[in-house]
């Protein structure tokens, strides 16, 4: 493995498969009444967060916590980088409390990228999402709950089908996931109006179309993407009643879907935007689980990247 | 004090002797026929000769951004890249909007005394793209301001630009616009293009530039003014520019070299040394660029040096400042994209870096032939050197250069500023 997850690209196919199945054995703690285990005793995890995801940290914090390492949340607000201290302090002074990973969330695009580059931090960086660019964790636990409920948690997911719908221009968890299902053999399809997809779509790995009808039938699970509200004044589309109705998932959407299928959604939700409360409360939808998935896909990236040794998951320990 | 240069390259087509005494050149004669025993002796053997260059477009930062620039080392920087003629842009602190700034600036370059700086006023009062700067009385004043630009902001409201263009023809200025569309280029950060996408960096669209140059060109051809074009960064403006040349408008336009050699795959990095604006953009469109440029669609070459201190270019891209030095590496810059590649001459480089550039900017004593009793302004040119670039290397205050590490070919060696060397052997004569 490369040292650092800064995209989804860092990880080949045979990685990306030993991320899962690490996340697959580390599940099972969480099954016990003590949820814990020594293997990263002693080391310190930063939880940097320059812009406000609750969600995303304490799935961090938990799979850190789980892991027994000292978890530090180092966040914007309240810090002195809202009064402009540079990202390259910031690092420094992590660097100096020897922090062994770091886990970054930034507003600004590359953000992770240059501390993993820069060589102002020794640490581990670990993407926790940048800007418009990626999301790889969010990725890795998409993947693991498609897998798990469509190839029994065994391998990769070669053959499969997965639709991606809504603000791809602007979404990071898409970026991450159109690289992430290629990667691991199946083939993501962009659904979007035309002014949520990024010029250049046509020459992205895997597909894209404008119509959610067209495609639905086709699919083994479709992501939801959360619609910002601040795209409505951009004139992104006209207007939400519009949207909802050729990119939301309804029920009668979902009547045309394979019996299969399974409904993602990244969360946070907008009920009745781009999904509709039946849907994200059906017996396809695995948006609950998702949540619980993604601390075990965060314990197995940290595990593995900061060089927890296979042993130490066993039940001895 | 006299200099006699000795058997160089004139613009690369005949060996000649060149004697200069007091600022002029007094004697142009064939390779090693001239003898005078008391002048300053240079043999020039296998070096190129041109006129001193023009730089129609720097950032010189002073007055206001001290830190990033002034111009005393801007004018050093400028010599050590074979200027002896710059322009400096209005957008300082305060803007170069009234007579007292562009005096100031003036007087400033007068009393260093390494290059000419001609300043740059504002089109609009403090950029700000709602009201006509005295435009008048920086032409009259004794900075005798020709080129006016925003160049920073965009004169995007076309009403203003008419009247812009309108009311220079009274005294034969001359409209640099820096041609981006604001609303098309809200937030961008770099070229729109499948890499913008897949960066998550917003994109900054080649018709964000064409479409203001298309407009400034049909109101230019309405109004029968003057119009200049900066960094022209697209071939869909090239396109733009062959057709206004082709019904006759007075247009000019510029390319930077940073636009001529360094394409958008840099911004994979994300590091912020090649932010800029415009953005670099794509291998077709450099090709478009150079082919434009040897064939005189595009004029000249203007540097857009533009240094800013470290603190502003080390961050995270989105928040770091457009721009690139380029004042010492835009000649080799040119020679490699341009002579190395045979797409040009050295007598093309001397027509695009000193001769249009002095025209466009009505200068009387740059750019001129190298002939008897002209002003002795000189760039003296190893077309043999390869050297790597060292951005810590520079006179310039900022370290921004975004040929770092590269190797370039071709190399300024002597400048001649009004017959004495501002820079001899690579040492700027300070």
């Amino acid at each position: 493995m490369k040292k650092h997850l800064v995209s989804a690209h860092d990880l080949n196919k045979d990685e990306a498969v030993l991320v899962l199945d690490t996340a697959k054995e580390l599940a099972l703690i969480s099954d016990r009444p003590v949820k814990k285990l020594p293997t990263l005793r002693g080391r310190t995890v930063v939880n940097l967060f320059f812009e406000d995801s609750t969600r995303t940290r304490i799935s961090f914090e938990a799979a850190s916590k789980r892991l027994s390492a000292d978890v530090i949340n180092f966040s914007a607000k309240g810090s002195s980088v809202s009064k402009g201290e540079s990202l390259k302090d910031t690092a420094q002074t992590l660097q100096s409390m020897g922090a062994d990973a770091v886990v970054i969330r930034h507003g600004s695009s590359g953000a992770p990228h240059l501390l993993a580059t820069r060589n102002w931090i020794d640490a581990v960086v670990i993407n926790a999402g940048d800007g418009t660019h990626e999301h790889p964790t969010q990725a890795l636990l998409d993947a693991y709950t498609i897998r798990k409920h469509l190839r029994n948690s065994e391998g990769d997911l070669n053959g499969l089908k997965v639709a991606i719908v809504g603000d791809i221009l602007h979404s990071r968890v898409a970026r991450s996931n159109a690289i992430l299902l290629k990667t691991l053999g199946a083939t993501p399809i962009m659904v979007a109006p035309p002014t949520l997809l990024p010029v250049g779509i046509e020459k992205w790995n895997g597909e894209f179309s404008y119509d959610l009808d067209e495609v639905l039938p086709q699919v083994d699970a479709v992501m939801m993407l959360r619609v910002q509200q601040e795209r409505m004044s951009d004139a992104y589309f006209p207007t939400t009643r519009e949207y909802s109705r050729n990119f939301g998932l309804n029920a009668q959407r979902l009547k045309t879907m394979q019996k299969h299928a399974l409904v993602l959604h990244p969360g946070p939700m907008n009920r009745g935007m781009e999904i509709t409360a039946e849907v994200a409360d059906s017996t396809n939808s695995v948006v609950i689980e998702q949540v619980a998935n993604g601390v075990s896909v965060r314990m197995a990236v940290l595990y593995l990247l900061l060089g927890g040794s296979n042993s130490e998951t066993g039940e001895n320990n | 004090m006299s200099i006699l240069l000795k058997n160089g390259s004139l613009k690369g087509e005949k060996n000649v002797d060149i004697l200069i005494e007091n600022d002029k050149i007094s004697k142009v004669a064939p390779g090693n026929s001239l003898k005078d025993d008391k002048a300053e002796v240079i043999d020039l053997t296998g070096l190129i000769i041109l006129p001193g260059l023009v730089d129609l477009h720097t950032h010189l930062r002073e007055p206001g951004r001290e830190d990033a620039e002034t111009v005393a080392t801007g004018s050093a920087a400028a010599a050590r890249g074979g200027f002896t003629a710059v322009h400096a842009m209005a957008n300082t602190l305060p803007v170069a909007d009234t007579a007292g700034v562009v005096e100031q600036v003036w007087n400033l370059g007068k009393s260093i005394g390494l290059v000419d700086v001609y300043p740059v006023g504002a089109v609009t009062i403090g950029l700000k793209g709602e009201n006509l700067a005295e435009l008048s009385a920086m032409a009259d004043s004794t900075a005798r301001v020709r080129i006016f630009s925003d160049d920073g902001h965009c004169v995007s409201d076309p009403v203003l630009m008419r009247r812009a263009l309108e009311y220079v023809k009274a005294f034969n200025g001359v409209i640099a616009q820096h041609a981006q569309e604001p609303r098309l280029t809200k937030n961008a950060q770099m070229n729109e293009s499948e890499l913008s996408g897949r960066l998550g960096l917003t994109g900054w669209p080649a018709v964000a530039e064409e479409a203001i140059v298309a407009r400034d060109v049909l109101l230019t051809e309405h109004v029968q003014s003057k119009l200049h074009v900066c960094h022209a960064s697209t071939a869909g403006t090239v396109d733009i520019l062959r057709w206004a040349k082709g019904k006759k408008v007075n247009v000019t336009a510029e390319v930077t070299p940073h636009h001529l050699f360094l394409s958008q795959i840099h911004c994979e990095s994300y590091d912020a040394k090649f932010k800029v604006n415009p953005p670099l953009r794509t291998d077709d469109d450099i090709n478009e660029l150079r082919k434009a440029l040897a064939e005189g669609i595009i004029d000249v070459v203007a540097t857009d040096h533009a240094p800013h201190p470290m603190e502003d270019k080390e961050g995270e891209w989105s928040s770091a400042a457009f721009g690139m030095t380029g004042l010492e590496t835009a000649l080799s810059v040119v020679a490699t994209a341009m002579i190395e590649t045979k797409l040009m001459t050295w007598a093309d480089v001397a027509r695009v870096m000193s001769e249009k550039p002095a025209e466009i900017g009505q200068l009387t004593e740059h750019g001129r032939p190298i002939a008897e009793n002209e002003i002795a302004n000189l760039c003296i040119i190893d077309p043999n050197a390869s050297w790597k670039v060292d951005a810590k290397d520079t006179h310039s205050l900022s370290t921004n250069n975004p040929f770092h590490d590269m190797t370039l070919k071709s190399k300024v060696i002597h400048t001649i500023f009004r017959g004495k060397f501002s820079m001899k052997s690579g040492q700027v004569q300070k």
